[in-house]
């Protein structure tokens, strides 16, 4: 069976509430059958209006939103057949579980017996069998989380749209419940649209992960190579930890570039510069910096240490490298520790490679 | 062997009396808190209602004005005529009254338990008057001889039912039922049913005062919920706007709206709706009690559902009908019943409220418009017959407690919500 690649498509898509500002920009997005993707962006990026726009609660201002190869712009919500689990869920708190989850079936007329059948199904999914009499407010967060998952799923809808469904819980069961959503996705296959503000959800989740800000997505890409690889400042900024220098392009060659920072110069990778002047900001994971590092590398400075944070499983270290005072370096707690204390002077190295200039902030 | 050991403290107390002690200052303080309320709600509440209920039944009149009367005639029978020693009480206590002038309210009293009572009991006074009775030789024949109705042994039975200090005559009335002779309850003649024509008609005027306030308030209350914050300051503004305005300015610019030369009819003969010399009446009759209570009411059905809908979240909707409910599906199966705290709420506050409405009906609705309150405002202001005023009062607040009673049965008083 080949998938579609374009099962949802945003064609152009721009919206406005009130005629001034945009808060959805020229949306170019492609979604395909099967496919996990999380628009993650801070909140006011636009990534929630798709999701709104998708489920038919908003109407694109321009262009078009394509679902299995139709236009479903003027199709109202109740006839798009698209699942969605709400920030808060949304389980009518007057019904039990077991009516939460027949009214998408009962309204589509389903005989008693397929619903029962499909209900069961559905709850063993999200392992809550026995619940079926309880009401909403008698369940934990978790519980009633399961139970919108459950309900969005059970009439086997094309797409499952999930508006932070997880931003309620406390962190463990967060943790759990996104292993729970990613093995009930890869189970049964559906289309998920995911919208989330918690970039390492995103990350732990999705095959693809589409970063919005200012209406707009800034990269589009699967979580290792968003990570590893952004684009441009934001992307960097906005997904895990980064250190960054400003400075000038003075030198550029097919992989590295020379930036001259205000009193010394750095090689690095270039990525959205192109020529001698520009300005640019590098991005460089803490966890690509080492300390006295054995290999050769093109990057070797002396910092020193301002600050030494205990994080449990790893130790981070504010240096003082540069001229800039905030570098922060990760170090794993591993057995050959490190004797670190504030105000030592250390070598640290990294790559040229691993030092991405990018658009100036 | 006791199959539950007492948990102690670590000073070796019984955990449930370290509590109690430790809760008790909790529990008078907030008795202290209630207690001016408490106090409050005696004083105006409870105590008048007590009040009431004492006049609405008393029936001592007759009692202190015939003390001796009645302590004879416990060993009376009743089936005869009363002997010698009731007859010679009898005369002693209304020489007694004679002389206070009391007889004339002693003549009314008796006259309403049986007619003609008063007219034996004027030429009784003017013998006694005149010392014509002479006490020394038998009272029952002189009395009997005054007119030939005291030897008929009904009025001597009239008084004996008058004995005891209370009575439910003024509830029986109420009802347009009274006590017969026999003492049976029996149905007043037909013309002259007016109380249940009444009730009736109050209930009725409730009912659809409710039923109208509903059907207005409802998508009033439904817009405030969901309109942005701007525009539905402005529209419970309009909302509120009869609460801030008195009673009386209301109605009466409800009868500059709906009289005959009124703006309303002017309006329809300018349409074209209604012949200039056939105009409708609109006030003065039921269409007038109507259309003011419902507006003065409606707030009252607004606000409890308004409060109520508030705490509905958008997103409810939302996923019903991404669930695939149509947006009526998603309304009727998920909106209303959410809704019906408030529903419950505001129409038990408006059928309450409606059901002894007073001074709206008094002056809008006319002959056809008016309701128990009305009556019972007449007896209080006009008639003074208070224990009568009284004795409907009470029976509105039963019918009141009784529908409460049917309602909590019917939906649940905890369902309610006002806020």
């Amino acid at each position: 069976m080949s998938k579609n690649p374009e099962f949802v498509k945003f064609d152009k898509v721009d919206k406005s509430y009130d005629g001034k500002v945009l808060v959805v920009k020229d949306l170019q997005l492609d979604i395909a059958e099967g496919e996990f993707i999380t628009m993650l962006g801070p909140s006011g990026s636009g990534k929630t209006t798709c999701l709104m726009m998708l489920a038919g609660f908003e109407t694109p201002t321009n262009g078009e939103i394509l679902l299995d190869g139709n236009i479903i712009s003027n199709i109202p919500p109740h006839k798009r057949g698209i699942g969605m689990v709400f920030q808060n869920y949304a389980l009518f708190p007057h019904m039990t579980v077991y009516e939460n989850l027949a009214f998408p079936l009962r309204v589509r007329k389903v005989e008693k017996d397929e619903i029962d059948k499909k209900v069961d199904k559905a709850l063993s999914m999200v392992s809550l069998n026995g619940f079926e009499s309880r009401m909403p407010a008698q369940l934990s967060g978790g519980q009633q989380q399961r139970v919108a998952v459950a309900r969005a799923l059970v009439f086997d809808p094309a797409v499952v749209l999930m508006d932070e469904p997880l931003g309620a819980l406390d962190k463990n069961l967060r943790e759990s419940m996104q292993y729970e959503i990613k093995h009930i996705h890869e189970s049964i296959g559906v289309t998920v649209v995911y919208v989330t503000h918690d970039q390492s959800e995103a990350l732990t989740m999705s095959n693809r992960i589409a970063v919005f800000n200012d209406g707009k997505v800034q990269q589009l890409s699967d979580p290792a190579e968003l990570y590893e690889k952004p684009v441009n400042s934001f992307v960097a900024e906005f997904i895990g930890e980064n250190n960054t220098f400003n400075g000038e392009v003075i030198d550029i060659a097919q992989d590295k570039c020379k930036v001259k920072l205000a009193n010394s110069e750095i090689l690095a990778n270039p990525i959205s510069v192109k020529s001698k002047g520009e300005r640019t900001t590098v991005s460089l994971r803490p966890e690509r910096a080492l300390i006295n590092p054995n290999d050769k590398m093109d990057n070797m400075f002396t910092g020193k240490i301002e600050e030494v944070i205990y994080h449990g499983d790893h130790t981070r270290v504010r240096l003082n490298l540069l001229g800039s005072s905030d570098f922060i370096l990760k170090v794993p707690n591993s057995t050959s520790n490190l004797e670190l204390k504030v105000s030592q002077d250390i070598n640290i190295g990294w790559n040229s490679t691993d030092a991405r200039a990018l658009d100036p902030k | 062997m006791s199959s539950e050991t007492k948990i102690l403290t670590t000073d070796g107390v019984p955990l449930e009396v370290s509590l109690k002690k430790a809760e008790k200052r909790n529990k008078i303080k907030a008795f202290l808190l209630v207690a001016p309320l408490l106090l409050f709600l005696l004083i105006t509440y409870i105590f008048p209602i007590g009040e009431m209920f004492t006049r609405s039944i008393d029936d001592r009149m007759v009692t202190n004005m015939l003390p001796k009367t009645f302590a004879s005639m416990e060993k009376w029978d009743g089936k005869e005529l009363p002997p010698e020693e009731v007859y010679r009480s009898f005369y002693e206590d209304y020489k007694i009254l004679a002389e206070k002038k009391e007889h004339g309210k002693l003549g009314q009293r008796l006259n309403k338990e049986k007619n003609g009572f008063n007219s034996i009991l004027k030429r009784l006074f003017r013998k006694v008057k005149r010392n014509q009775i002479d006490e020394t030789v038998s009272i029952k024949e002189q009395i009997n001889k005054i007119h030939r109705n005291f030897t008929k042994v009904e009025y001597w039975q009239a008084i004996k039912r008058t004995a005891p200090p209370y009575t439910i005559n003024k509830y029986l009335k109420g009802m347009d039922m009274y006590l017969d002779e026999d003492g049976n309850v029996a149905q007043v003649s037909e013309d002259r049913r007016i109380h249940r024509i009444l009730w009736l008609r109050t209930l009725e005027i409730a009912l659809f005062v409710t039923i109208f306030c509903f059907l207005m308030g409802y998508p009033i209350a439904h817009l405030l919920a969901t309109l942005p914050m701007k525009y539905s300051n402005l529209l419970m503004i309009c909302v509120l706007l009869p609460f801030w305005t008195s009673l009386l300015v209301r109605t009466a610019s409800w009868m500059i709206l709906l009289q005959q030369q009124g703006l309303v009819n002017d309006f329809f003969v300018m349409i074209g709706l209604v012949a200039d010399n056939n105009r409708p009446e609109m006030m003065y009759n039921k269409v007038g009690t109507y259309v003011a209570m419902t507006q003065i009411l409606l707030p009252f059905m607004v606000l409890p559902l308004y409060s109520v809908m508030k705490t509905i979240s958008p997103s409810l909707m939302r996923a019903g009908k991404s669930l695939g409910g149509t947006p009526f599906v998603a309304f009727w199966k998920i909106y209303f019943p959410l809704t019906i705290p408030g529903i419950g709420a505001g129409c038990l506050l408006v059928f309450i409220l409606a059901i002894g409405y007073y001074i709206t009906p008094a002056l809008v609705g006319g002959a056809s418009g008016t309701l128990i309150s009305n009556q019972i405002a007449f007896h209080m202001k006009q008639t003074l017959d208070w224990s009568f005023a009284s004795a409907m009062g009470l029976m509105l607040l039963t019918g009141v407690l009784v529908i409460y009673w049917i309602y909590n049965k019917l939906v649940g008083v905890d369902n309610i919500k006002l806020g």
